[in-house]
């Protein structure tokens, strides 16, 4: 009986929590879905009325549909690799026993501690400013003509921003998958006679393998939906309007409610396809 | 073909000196236990001899090469860890087979080395299991198993029964000791097992605070201990130690006895005491006696039929031959 009360006394405290996090997904998912549906131009005569699957076959069809999905990708899986490539190699840097070991590893972690919008901006005007930024200081050191890095190479500069954001991430759980490894393994593949390259395929490449997928796994999911490293640097121009951006462009400066709605319902698809696809992998990864 | 010798080697970390200068030989073929309390320096003079630690001064000859800059990959050494250090995500056929994979050998040729260790060390069932998969004594024996496809010089084990449980250890122990029989290679076994020590070893190296206390046959070491602290390490369980009017009488500092060399009679005797606690092992009894005047505990060794309870007033009467003497310095003298 007791175990009767209190599992039900459970469910009664839970509720609250449970209720929060249901609204929390289920009332901005049925209005999305709502709205895909309708004609709905809050400047232009309001609600016009259902339309069936019309929203859904215009954002498609639209010239712009195709180019945004492949910036998409690029941009994740850019930043990607060369998160999860740097991301190793620093955290066998910051393995290294060294002097101020502490100090340093904040210092790696802080570039994730910085608003995505503050960072973005930081590198557009520091950095990557055509006539007074740093690289372009650097450039005309060397006698070369300075970039113009956001017009000339936007893709490029895009995926250096967010990469720069997300590496001190990649790099923590690295280092904490490498400090996991344990060092009589390391000695003994070295008396096996493996030279530092093979120890690093061999044994530290699949002791890593779960922490990969891990970091893959989350950087996804969030580098799906960025926005604000776009929006206050490109504004979505010179090839670097992403699917989210497409849909905040439909919604705000076309001010079309359901066309842009339409276009998170694709967004919510792609997100759990691959969702999907890598659970798979790292369910195979983890069972192993 | 396995001859190590070390020359006043030494080892320090910072300003610690872990090791002092020490020389040893080990002859080829030979089972040699480094044997002593932990944090004696033992695991490091092996770590030493592997060269996965580097020598602060002195030098390693090998086989009567200079060995002392050589990295471990080419000093002919295989070593099997306490945690094993098996590759979790090889099966155990991978595992054997890696250090034949790092030396390019031929497939054909590591497939036949690689079923052959593992018909010597009875793993041919398992070959394509996971080390995960494996019990404790299995991953040990992929672990010697990963040692002996290199036809090594000499093995280095560090303390590679300490992870097994009781019975499993005993097994093991033999397995290696007919292993070495087998194969009559160089082995350096580094333990703070005693009774590992006295079974397996053809020679036993006491160390204490980095420091040879005494080298020599197992027997040697058991009849004959250079001093106290040898001593009370070798022989189970340990010496009882004698100082005051007793040892006096003998003309020594302190004199030692084993429990195994002391008679026991409920009538009459040299010595006499309360019981306090009998431990009955079956085959032999082990009386722990108070109230002696001679030393707060003195333990003997009885015959597993001999019953005597707490409380009990028994009588000892020690073998005089065996008797061993120790003056002020610790050291035994005849």
């Amino acid at each position: 009986m007791a175990t009767q009360h209190s599992r039900s006394v459970a469910r009664l405290m839970m509720a609250p929590a449970v209720v929060l996090l249901l609204g929390w997904m289920l009332v901005p998912l049925t209005m999305t879905l709502y709205f895909s549906f309708k004609k709905y131009l809050p400047l232009r005569g309001g609600d016009l009325g259902w339309v069936g699957f019309d929203n859904y076959v215009r954002f498609v069809s639209s010239s712009s549909f195709w180019p945004a999905v492949q910036a998409t990708l690029v941009i994740v899986g850019g930043v990607l690799v060369i998160t999860v490539i740097l991301g190793i190699l620093l955290a066998m840097l910051l393995d290294q026993p060294m002097w101020g070991q502490g100090v340093v590893r904040i210092l790696v972690i802080a570039p994730f501690f910085v608003m995505p919008t503050v960072s973005a901006l930081v590198w557009k005007n520091m950095f990557m400013d055509p006539v007074n930024g740093l690289l372009a200081h650097l450039w005309r050191f060397f006698g070369a003509e300075p970039i113009s890095w956001l017009s000339e190479a936007s893709m490029t500069s895009i995926v250096m921003i967010v990469s720069w954001q997300w590496l001190p991430f990649a790099t923590l759980i690295l280092l904490t998958a490498i400090q996991s490894l344990d060092s009589e393994q390391l000695e003994a593949s070295e008396m096996d006679g493996a030279p530092v390259l093979k120890r690093f395929y061999h044994i530290i490449l699949p002791h890593l393998g779960r922490a990969i997928t891990i970091v893959i796994l989350i950087q996804t999911i969030f580098l799906l939906s960025i926005f604000a490293e776009i929006f206050v640097t490109t504004g979505g121009a010179f090839g670097t309007r992403t699917l989210t951006y497409m849909i905040f462009q439909r919604v705000l400066e076309s001010q079309n409610v359901g066309l842009g709605s339409a276009g998170g319902v694709y967004a919510i698809i792609l997100a759990n396809i691959v969702a999907i696809f890598l659970m798979r992998i790292v369910g195979k990864n983890l069972d192993a | 073909m396995g001859r190590i010798q070390l020359k006043s080697v030494t080892k320090s970390f910072g300003d610690v000196e872990v090791i002092p200068p020490l020389d040893l030989t080990i002859e080829d073929g030979e089972f040699t236990v480094f044997v002593g309390p932990s944090g004696c320096g033992k695991s490091t003079l092996l770590r030493l001899i592997a060269g996965l630690e580097d020598m602060t001064s002195g030098s390693i000859d090998i086989d009567g090469a200079d060995a002392t800059d050589v990295p471990p990959a080419k000093r002919g050494l295989a070593m099997v860890f306490q945690s094993y250090a098996l590759y979790p995500h090889m099966t155990v056929r991978k595992n054997i087979a890696f250090p034949l994979r790092m030396a390019k050998q031929d497939q054909a040729e590591i497939d036949k080395r690689v079923e052959g260790a593992a018909s010597v060390l009875n793993l041919t069932d398992y070959l394509d299991r996971r080390p995960g998969q494996l019990s404790g004594g299995q991953r040990q024996r992929v672990a010697i198993g990963r040692a002996i496809v290199r036809e090594p010089a000499a093995f280095l084990f560090d303390e590679p029964l300490s992870n097994l449980d009781a019975a499993l250890r005993v097994g093991m122990r033999l397995e290696i000791s007919e292993l070495h029989e087998r194969l009559a290679t160089t082995m350096i076994y580094v333990t703070h097992d005693q009774v590992e020590a006295m079974t397996m070893a053809d020679k036993i190296v006491v160390l204490q605070a980095g420091v040879i206390e005494q080298v020599g046959s197992p027997l040697e070491l058991y009849r004959t201990p250079r001093n106290l602290f040898v001593a009370g390490f070798i022989g189970s369980p340990k010496m009882n130690f004698i100082e005051g009017p007793e040892a006096e009488k003998l003309g020594a500092q302190t004199i030692g006895i084993r429990p195994e060399h002391i008679a026991v009679s409920e009538s009459e005797g040299d010595w006499s005491g309360v019981v306090s606690v009998s431990e009955h092992l079956g085959s032999d009894t082990f009386f722990h006696v108070h109230e002696t005047g001679l030393a707060e505990t003195i333990t003997v060794r009885a015959d597993g039929e001999v019953s005597f309870r707490h409380g009990d007033r028994i009588y000892l009467t020690p073998r005089s031959d065996v008797i061993h003497r120790f003056d002020a310095k610790g050291l035994r003298f005849e």
